[in-house]
């Protein structure tokens, strides 16, 4: 068996009395795809950067790349490539310029920092912006760059902390591209995000992290089935005594609902037949959504709270 | 803990040397003018008063008196504005040392690069100096050029402790207050435009707690060509500089960029 990338046990991160992580198990195995979701404070980034060995756990193992961050940091960080929440680009120098400095940070050759430059421009579709500035470039350009800044020692390991939030959506789909196409290509990726589309579309397997702690793990199909089932009929109502009708209803056919204000979250592999029971009933929601389940549902059935408040 | 000077260093002075050719044309003419206007305003304007009064100042002409003092007041002013906001800009405003440290650079070589690319600055910014001053007659020893690398030993003793302090700060709000309390009184009463011996006495020893005052001291021996056995302590007290304000530049890196 190969060894994992990324190995946690009981992982904690405290800031003085603030515990950000709160001893969490990761396993992270060469080839995948592997996602924290979770909403703002969950402790995503904190995990990430004790990943990245620029954080020391404050208690708990971690191995990465089957070494020990805090012995062997800079041996580890030849190997990885790193993408930051926030953008910390070179932005008085010019595209060209941050990747080729940041290949010298490796002690690469200038030859071969300059042939990879190319083939990563390229990559990220930034070839005819080489000579700007980027303080010229749109967030979304930033974006690509900063991914292709962290692909320039051919890491076997990207690290990414919400690679695209704060992005319009065809800049979104644009990073969701490349990071397939890198996926495809073998490179092991750990991302964080709080958009469950997201995670939907690029972890083979993610954790769903809240307060510090992981709440469920799995793939994402296999975590919207065992958790909320296939289907969600989301109804809204004018009132909470209709609200509290449907409840009933529904809960003789043992669904499960999550209850919100003058809002029914139900889940159910059915929903077009409670639907049905509903009209028998003679109970007419002000509105009703039937679709699929995705991992908001599960989200939110597992800490009664919405991931995007 | 990784090395105080290695392979590691010399990447952050790249990065450092790569920033500052987006702005060399500015600073090359910097450079050049800056002597060249504050020797002709010093030495030919002050120094032609000094020349209708005693004549002399420790001496020289006041011209080959202020010339290496200028010198290494310039190299104090380059360690000042290369230490604190650019720190700030690497630390939180483009938190660009954040993207270094991913790699295999440390905190520990960020603060030993910055420190050293300022020291390289200032001698650069000294040879321009001391051919300057040659060109005006401020500069007649054959050791003059010895003077700038005192400049760049002068401006990592600024450097270092200014970078290591900036890494504690939350703002920039202190940075101004540093060069008003700080910087300004310095380059005024440590030798640089007239002899420490023209204060009063109480206020003398004072230049013993002044790191240009060691710079301008030696600057001067270099320039003037003069000899004497405390160059070697003085120079020593500024090496002891650097290497204080090392270790604790090394602590505060680290301590504000792993976290
Ligand atoms: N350097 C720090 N010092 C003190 N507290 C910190 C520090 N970094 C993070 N925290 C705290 O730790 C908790 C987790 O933060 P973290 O940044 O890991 O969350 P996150 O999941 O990345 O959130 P977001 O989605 O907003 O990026 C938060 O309460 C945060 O305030
Ligand atoms: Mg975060």
């Amino acid at each position: 068996m190969t060894t994992p990338l990324v190995e946690a046990e009981g992982l904690v991160k405290r800031f003085g009395d603030l515990v950000a992580v709160a001893g969490i198990d990761v396993r992270v195995e060469a080839g995948e795809a592997f996602g924290f979701l979770g909403p703002n404070g969950a402790g995503k980034t904190s995990t990430m950067r004790m990943i990245a060995c620029v954080s020391p756990p404050s208690a708990g193992r971690l191995r990465v790349l089957g070494m020990d961050p805090l012995r062997d940091g800079p041996r580890i960080r030849a190997r990885l490539g790193v993408v930051h929440q926030e953008d910390t680009l070179d932005l008085e120098l010019t595209v060209r310029e941050n990747l080729l400095i940041f290949g010298r940070y490796f002690s690469l050759p200038r030859p071969v920092i300059r042939a990879r430059a190319d083939e990563l421009l390229a990559f990220v579709q930034l070839t005819d912006r080489a000579d700007d500035r980027v303080d010229a470039l749109s967030g979304g350009m930033r974006r690509r760059l900063a991914i292709a800044r962290a692909l320039i020692n051919e890491p076997e390991l990207l690290l990414l902390d919400e690679p695209t939030t704060g992005l319009d959506p065809q800049a979104r789909h644009l990073v969701w591209d490349r990071l397939h196409e890198l996926k495809a290509t073998g490179t092991t990726l750990v991302l964080t995000t709080h958009y469950m589309d997201e995670a939907e579309q690029l972890c083979d397997r993610l954790v769903i992290m809240d307060g510090g702690r992981i709440v469920a793990e799995g793939s994402p199909r296999d975590l919207i089935e065992r958790h909320v089932g296939r289907e969600v009929v989301d109804l809204r109502f004018t009132d909470d005594t209709e609200r509290d009708a449907a409840l009933t209803r529904i809960g003789t056919d043992g669904v499960r609902a999550e209850v919100l204000p003058r809002r029914l979250v139900a889940y159910t592999d059915d929903g077009d037949r409670l639907v049905a029971g509903l009209g028998t009933a003679g109970l007419h929601p002000a509105a009703m959504v039937v679709r699929r389940a995705g991992l908001e549902d599960v989200f939110l059935t597992l800490t009664g709270r919405s991931l995007e408040e | 803990m990784s090395r105080w000077f290695g392979p590691a260093t010399v990447r952050v002075i790249e990065h450092q040397a790569a920033v500052q050719r987006r702005f060399w044309r500015g600073s090359v003419f910097g450079y050049v003018l800056n002597p060249v206007l504050f020797l002709a305003a010093m030495g030919f304007g002050v120094g032609g008063l000094v020349a209708e009064g005693s004549g002399k100042v420790d001496g020289v002409t006041y011209l080959a008196f202020v010339t290496p003092g200028l010198m290494a007041a310039a190299a104090m002013q380059t360690a000042a504005g290369e230490s604190l906001w650019p720190v700030m800009a690497g630390m939180k405003w483009l938190r660009t040392y954040h993207a270094m440290i991913t790699t295999p650079l440390g905190p520990a070589d960020v603060f030993a690069g910055i420190v050293t690319w300022t020291g390289l600055r200032a001698t650069a910014g000294g040879l321009v100096f001391v051919a300057v001053g040659a060109a005006l007659g401020g500069v007649r020893s054959p050791w003059a050029p010895l003077a700038a690398g005192v400049a760049g030993l002068t401006a990592a003793a600024f450097a270092a402790p200014l970078a290591a302090f900036a890494a504690t700060q939350e703002t920039d709000a202190r940075f101004p207050v540093i060069m008003r309390v700080g910087i300004v009184p310095l380059f005024l009463f440590s030798g640089t435009f007239f002899p420490v011996a023209q204060l009063p006495a109480v206020l003398r020893p004072a230049r013993f707690a002044s790191p240009l005052w060691y710079g301008v001291e030696l600057a001067r021996a270099a320039t003037l060509g003069r000899w004497d056995p405390t160059l070697p302590v003085k120079a020593a007290v500024l090496v002891a500089v650097i290497l204080a304000a090392g270790v604790w530049g090394r602590r505060t890196f680290t301590r504000r960029l792993v976290q």
